[in-house]
C-alpha cells in the first residue's frame, strides 16, 4: 500500500518537476553547475572502478580458458561484450546510485529541514522544477559520457592486465575486442544509462524532498534513496534487455 | 490587508486550527502569540499556502488566496517576504546573492539596478558593505537581519516574521523588532509576526491575536493585553516572574 503511494506521489513529483522553467538562464546556469557536482565529480572514481574492474574480468576470463578448443582473442572478446553489455552501463550505474544518490537527497533534504525549500515555495519559486530540473537534465546528458569513458579505460585496464602479465598480445586482445562487435550494444548501453541517470536522480530527490525531521532523517532518506534507486536500476535493467534485446 | 476566515485545519483527525477569523491590518505590526504547540505556526503556514486549510478561505486584500491555482498563487507569493524562524538563507549563497535571488527569478532588472537594491537592503537593515559573506559566516543576529533584506527586496505587500527573535539575545531582539516596525511603516506593509515574546509584544505589538487550543482567543493591542482579564492571557503573558512583579507595580499605581 505504502509503494504504491509513493509510486503516486512519485508521479506527481516528475508532472511537478518537468514544467516550463521560469528563467532559462538561470535553468541554463544551475545545469552547468549540476553537470560538475553531477557528472564531472565523478570522473575519478568511474576511471578507477572501471580500470581495475576492466582488468580484473581480462584476467579471469584468461585463468579460465584452458580449453585449447578456444581462440586466444576470446579473452578480448569477452571484455568487451561484458563491459559494454552489463559492466559499464549497470555496474557503474549501481556505484552512481551510491554516490551521485546520496549526494542528491542529502542535498534536498537538507534544503528541506532547513525550510530553504519553503522559502523558495514562499517566493513563488516552483522548487521541483527549479531544484530537481537541472540535476535530472545534467544526469541524462553526463552519465553517457561516464559510461563511454568507463567502456574505454575498462577495455584499457584490461589490455594492461594481459599485457602485463603476459597472458595474451596487443594483436590478439584488439582482435578479440573488435570481434563480433555489434553497434547495437552501444545503442542499448547507452539507452539503458540514460534510463539509469533518470532514475537516479529522480528517486534520489523524491526521497531528499519529502523527508521530514531532522539530521537523522536526512540520513536516512539519503540510505532509502540509495537503495531505492539501486532497486529501480535492477528492475529496469531486466525489462529494458527485455525489450532491447530479446524483443 | 488580510483577511482570514473560518479557517480550520486539522493533521491525521487532530484539529489543530478551529473557525480562525481576523484581520490583518495593513501598515501594522500584527502578532499572532499563543504558547507552543497552540497553532500560531500551521496558521501562518495556511495564511501563505504552505498548508492547504480544510476549510475556510484566505484573502489577500480581497484576492481570496485559497481558491486560486498555482500559478495564481504565484502571482499573490511575489508580493510576500517571509523571514522563517530558522533564517532559511541559501547556504551555498553569499549574503549578496541570497538578496538578489528573487530579483533575478521575478524581474527584468539589470545587473547594475539589482546590484544597487541589495546594497539599499543591506544598508537598510545595517549590514552595509556585508555583500561577499556567506550565511555560515555571519552571526544570528546578522542572519536574522539578512532574511529581512531578502524578505524586503522585492518590495512586497505582505511581510511574514517565524518567531524573529528565537535564539537571540535581549538586545539584538530589540534591534530586530525595531526593524520590522520601521520597515513596516516605511513600506506600508502588513506584517505578521509570529512570537512568544513578551518583549516583542510590548515593543512592536500593534494588533494582537492570541491563540489557544488552535482557537482565536483574544485580539487586541499591546495596551490592553497587560490590562485584560483574560485568564489563558493573564497565565501566558504574567508566566515569569519578572512579568509577575511588572503587573503589582502596574496594580499598585492603580489603587
Amino acid at each position: 500500500m505504502k509503494l504504491l503511494q509513493n509510486i503516486g506521489k512519485y508521479t506527481l513529483m516528475l508532472t511537478m518537476v518537468f514544467t516550463r522553467p521560469k528563467k532559462w538562464k538561470i535553468f541554463f546556469s544551475r545545469l552547468i553547475n549540476e553537470l560538475e557536482n553531477i557528472g564531472i565529480s565523478s570522473l575519478p572514481i568511474v576511471a578507477l572502478m572501471s580500470t581495475f574492474i576492466g582488468g580484473v574480468i581480462a584476467l579471469q576470463t584468461a585463468s579460465s580458458m584452458s580449453n585449447p578448443l578456444l581462440p586466444k582473442y576470446t579473452v578480448g572478446y569477452i571484455t568487451q561484450s561484458s563491459t559494454i553489455l552489463e559492466f559499464s552501463p549497470t555496474i557503474i550505474s549501481l556505484i552512481l546510485a551510491g554516490k551521485v544518490g546520496s549526494n542528491v537527497a542529502s542535498e534536498i533534504g537538507t534544503m528541506r529541514v532547513t525550510e530553504q525549500i519553503d522559502a523558495l515555495e514562499i517566493m513563488g519559486v516552483n522548487s521541483l522544477n527549479h531544484l530537481v530540473l537541472p540535476k535530472i537534465i545534467a544526469a541524462i546528458l553526463f552519465f553517457p559520457v561516464l559510461i563511454i569513458f568507463s567502456m574505454t579505460l575498462s577495455m584499457l585496464g584490461g589490455w594492461m592486465a594481459l599485457i602485463i602479465t603476459d597472458l595474451t598480445t596487443t594483436e590478439t586482445y584488439v582482435l578479440g575486442l573488435r570481434a563480433f562487435f555489434n553497434p547495437f550494444h552501444i545503442t542499448y548501453a547507452l539507452t539503458k544509462t540514460v534510463v539509469f541517470g533518470f532514475l537516479i536522480v529522480s528517486v534520489s530527490s523524491f526521497y531528499g524532498y519529502y523527508v521530514k525531521g531532522g539530521s537523522i532523517n536526512v540520513g536516512q532518506a539519503s540510505t532509502q534513496a540509495v537503495v531505492s534507486s539501486s532497486i529501480a536500476i535492477l528492475v529496469a535493467n531486466l525489462i529494458l534487455t527485455q525489450l532491447l534485446l530479446l524483443s | 490587508m488580510i483577511e482570514v476566515k473560518h479557517v480550520m485545519k486539522s493533521f491525521n483527525g487532530q484539529q489543530v486550527l478551529s473557525d480562525i477569523n481576523y484581520q490583518f491590518e495593513t501598515g501594522k505590526v500584527n502578532l499572532i502569540i499563543g504558547q507552543s504547540g497552540q497553532g500560531k505556526s500551521v496558521l501562518a503556514k495556511c495564511i501563505v499556502g504552505l498548508y492547504e486549510v480544510d476549510e475556510g478561505q484566505i484573502l489577500f486584500d480581497g484576492r481570496n488566496f485559497t481558491s486560486m491555482e498555482r500559478f495564481e498563487r504565484s502571482q499573490i507569493r511575489e508580493e510576500i517576504g517571509m523571514l522563517f524562524q530558522g533564517v532559511a538563507l541559501f547556504d551555498s549563497l553569499t549574503v549578496e546573492q541570497n538578496i538578489m535571488f528573487p530579483l533575478t527569478m521575478f524581474t527584468n532588472m539589470t545587473k547594475a539596478e539589482m546590484q544597487k537594491r541589495v546594497d539599499f537592503c543591506l544598508d537598510r537593515v545595517n549590514l552595509t558593505g556585508r555583500n561577499k559573506l556567506f550565511p555560515a559566516e555571519c552571526s544570528g543576529g546578522m542572519q536574522k537581519r539578512i532574511g529581512i533584506a531578502r524578505a524586503i527586496s522585492m518590495n512586497p505587500k505582505y511581510l511574514f516574521c517565524d518567531e524573529p527573535n528565537s535564539g537571540l539575545d535581549p538586545k539584538t531582539s530589540i534591534v530586530i523588532d525595531g526593524l520590522i516596525k520601521d520597515i513596516t511603516a516605511e513600506f506600508n506593509m502588513t506584517t505578521v509576526v509570529i512570537t512568544h515574546d513578551m518583549n516583542s509584544v510590548i515593543e512592536i505589538g500593534q494588533n494582537i491575536l492570541f491563540i489557544h487550543q488552535g482557537k482565536k482567543w483574544w485580539s487586541g493591542d499591546k495596551d490592553s493585553i497587560l490590562t485584560t482579564d483574560n485568564p489563558e492571557i493573564l497565565s501566558f503573558v504574567y508566566a515569569s516572574e519578572f512579568m509577575k512583579e511588572i503587573r503589582s507595580i502596574m496594580q499598585e499605581k492603580r489603587t
